[in-house]
């Protein structure tokens, strides 16, 4: 699959601007569906300005791991603090910090009864209380810049499964989150849509985003990421800079599920 | 030269080709084959039995509706007396269609979201009886039910003697004779407070405008819900006891055997209203209920990772998606409130069609304009509800590719 993407701007790691500032931790955090134990002990500090690629097979819990950083979904034991809140049932910290982290989804998930400009300027109308004409000058600047200006008075349905994403994601940024995460962002798009979006999550990274992004498509990871996690069975397995991650992964688990996305 | 003669003659065949195998054409020409059709069928059977009836000797046309009707209509919102036209009959039919019918509809929506909403309640005992209730009085017959509620709740009741206390504060007294309950009596002054709900109605309409475009301009937020409460309830209220409360009401009281005063529902009215209500409610339960599912969770998901509350999010993502799933099922419900009405033929209720399609016919005769005549007013009010529905459909409609 991830072969035939191709990346504009040629294939060299962009450079990152990481501070020191821990922006997310996970500290001992488990998490169960009843029965299931979806997320186990796991640890992780991510910090201002990183750029993470999560990956791993069907079912091993990257969505719930993502999923957990801005509480849409609980988890039950452990800490987890997004920009030094701690994320707990209080419904005052969970609000601030859906409105500073951006996520994009596999299914797009735009409005479908609003038009594109209005998917972008209802948030920053509702939650930040921004008038329409200053929030439709910030959603035509993010428009502008995932590429698509021309489409903001159509309705989601009237574009392509790339032009929506990329509308998805500059919904998102037009809140101005400090963090975004994106669940395979590209595993539903045709392939010939699949590097428009990457293309404009590539210049995302260069802005100095923070972003942890669950992807399989290895051109990417190996262009923007700071680090690759390897997850299986709710578990960080393996954790690593692309080039030592892709080049030699030290656990097998890691080596065999690479070998069979590469072999695609 | 044979080649070009060749392409001649088909391009003259073609161009009769061309209009034959036009998609519009023949679009046009099954239209009009269609209309002839319908306008000769209906020529026919007019001016036949127009013959037929001169034949026997019987009179057609509408003069009939000057004419005295004779008979008692035992309910009725607009004043009857025997000695009224078959005109007046028709009114009364009508009106009495539109009171049960508009009554059912309100409540049948109501009701109907409640239920559809409780059906997709996390609590196991909560839908699990909102799932009996639909299943229950979806799959029954409408006429059984209509009956059910007639001869085994309604007519049983006890005497007037004995009537039903309902809220035990006398006001409301059910018993086989029907329901009685209070009739207000507008004093001089009462238009005041009339003309106080209209205010209230325009005042809260451009409030709304108002907080609208000043939300669009600042960014800023006013309770509109909250105040347009206050203005719509306070103004009028204010206004009536300022006025000196220029509303007296009639109580019924028992004298003898029956209630005086007052005004009150027959018990045919009731078991119909109850039918109907509650048969297109378990209707009107799966529609919504159906329409909220049809929103994806994605849609939630999405509103919340973008910071919207739950409430911002049901209010600007889930209804107004789901209602574009309720709607047009809801309004072709509406429509079959009102032509199910006339299923009151069964327990006596004095609809359109029992007063006007059995007695009158019966009484005075003239079947064909009295059929005419009712077939109109259904049908009429099945176009406007449908017009309604069209024009909210173009309103709403999804954008796709
Ligand atoms: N709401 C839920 N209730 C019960 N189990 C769930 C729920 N959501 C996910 N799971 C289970 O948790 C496990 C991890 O799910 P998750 O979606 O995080 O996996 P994933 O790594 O993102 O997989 P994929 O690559 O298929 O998206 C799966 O086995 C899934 O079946
Ligand atoms: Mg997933």
């Amino acid at each position: 699959m991830s072969e035939e993407v191709v990346l504009s701007g040629g294939e060299e790691h962009i450079a990152s601007a990481i501070s020191e500032e821990v922006v997310i931790t996970f500290e001992d955090v488990n998490k169960w569906y009843g029965e299931f134990h979806v997320l186990k002990d796991i640890n992780l500090s991510v910090r201002k300005g990183e750029r993470i690629v999560i990956c791993g097979p069907s079912g091993s819990g990257k969505s719930t791991l993502i999923r957990c950083i801005n509480r849409l979904e609980p988890h039950q034991d452990g800490h987890i603090v997004v920009n030094g809140v701690n994320l707990d049932a209080n419904v005052k910290n969970i609000d601030a910090i859906r409105s500073d982290v951006g996520m994009v989804f596999q299914s797009f998930n735009l409005f479908p009864h609003l038009t594109v400009v209005e998917n972008c300027t209802l948030a920053p109308m509702w939650v930040k209380k921004m008038p329409l004409a200053e929030a439709e000058q910030i959603a035509m600047k993010y428009l502008e810049r995932v590429k698509i200006p021309e489409q903001a008075q159509k309705y989601p349905g009237q574009l392509s499964g790339g032009q929506q994403q990329r509308v998805a994601i500059a919904r998102s940024l037009c809140m101005n989150p400090s963090i975004m995460l994106f669940d395979e962002p590209t595993s539903a798009l045709d392939p010939e849509m699949i590097s428009e979006v990457l293309d404009v999550m590539v210049e995302l990274a260069e802005t100095g985003m923070t972003m942890l992004c669950v992807t399989h498509e290895m051109a990417f990871a190996k262009k923007v990421a700071d680090r690759v996690i390897f997850m299986d069975f709710g578990e960080i397995v393996e954790e690593n800079a692309p080039d030592e991650f892709f080049g030699n992964a030290k656990v097998d688990r890691t080596q065999l599920f690479l070998s069979q996305i590469l072999a695609h | 030269m044979a080649a070009v003669i060749e392409r001649g003659a088909r391009d003259s065949r073609s161009t009769f080709a061309k209009i034959v195998n036009d998609e519009r054409n023949r679009s046009i020409f099954w239209q009009v084959i269609v209309f002839g059709l319908i306008g000769y069928v209906c020529w026919y059977l007019f001016t036949n039995t127009a013959a037929n009836l001169e034949a026997r000797g019987m009179s057609s046309g509408f003069d009939f509706l000057g004419t005295n009707a004779g008979f008692d209509i035992a309910w009725s919102i607009i004043p009857y007396e025997p000695q009224d036209t078959f005109g007046r009959v028709y009114l009364v039919g009508l009106t009495n269609t539109l009171a049960v019918s508009l009554l059912a509809i309100v409540l049948t929506t109501i009701l109907g979201f409640i239920i559809g909403v409780l059906r997709l309640s996390h609590n196991w005992l909560i839908s699990t009886m909102a799932a009996w209730y639909v299943e229950i009085f979806r799959n029954t017959p409408l006429l059984l039910q209509i009956i059910f509620w007639y001869t085994a709740v309604f007519s049983v009741l006890p005497r007037p003697k004995q009537s039903i206390d309902i809220g035990g504060i006398g006001l409301f007294e059910l018993n086989n004779r029907g329901l009685y309950f209070p009739e207000p009596q507008p004093g001089d002054l009462f238009w005041i407070t009339m003309l106080a709900i209209f205010v209230a109605i325009a005042t809260v309409y451009f409030l709304a405008v108002w907080a609208k475009r000043r939300q669009l301009t600042t960014g800023e937020r006013f309770p509109v819900f909250w105040t347009s409460l206050g203005i719509l309830f306070g103004l009028p209220i204010v206004v009536f006891l300022v006025t000196g409360s220029p509303l007296a009401w009639s109580i019924p009281e028992l004298k003898g055997f029956n209630f005086q005063g007052g005004t009150s529902l027959p018990p045919s009215f009731l078991a119909l209203f109850f039918a109907l209500v509650i048969y297109h409610s378990s209707y009107i339960a799966e529609n919504v209920r159906a329409g909220i599912l049809s929103v994806s969770h994605g849609q939630t998901e999405a509103s919340y990772s973008l910071g919207l509350k739950p409430g911002w999010t049901l209010r600007l993502i889930i209804i107004p998606q789901a209602l574009r799933a309720i709607m047009p099922p809801l309004i072709s419900t509406w429509m079959t409130v009102v032509k199910n009405s006339s299923l009151a033929v069964a327990i006596g209720f004095p609809d359109l069609v029992s007063v006007f399609m059995q007695t009158s016919i019966n009484i005075g005769g003239h079947a064909i304009e009295i059929v005419a005549m009712v077939m109109l007013f259904y049908s009429s009010v099945s176009l406007i509800i449908s017009a309604a529905l069209n024009y909210y459909n173009t309103r709403v409609q999804l954008k796709e590719r």
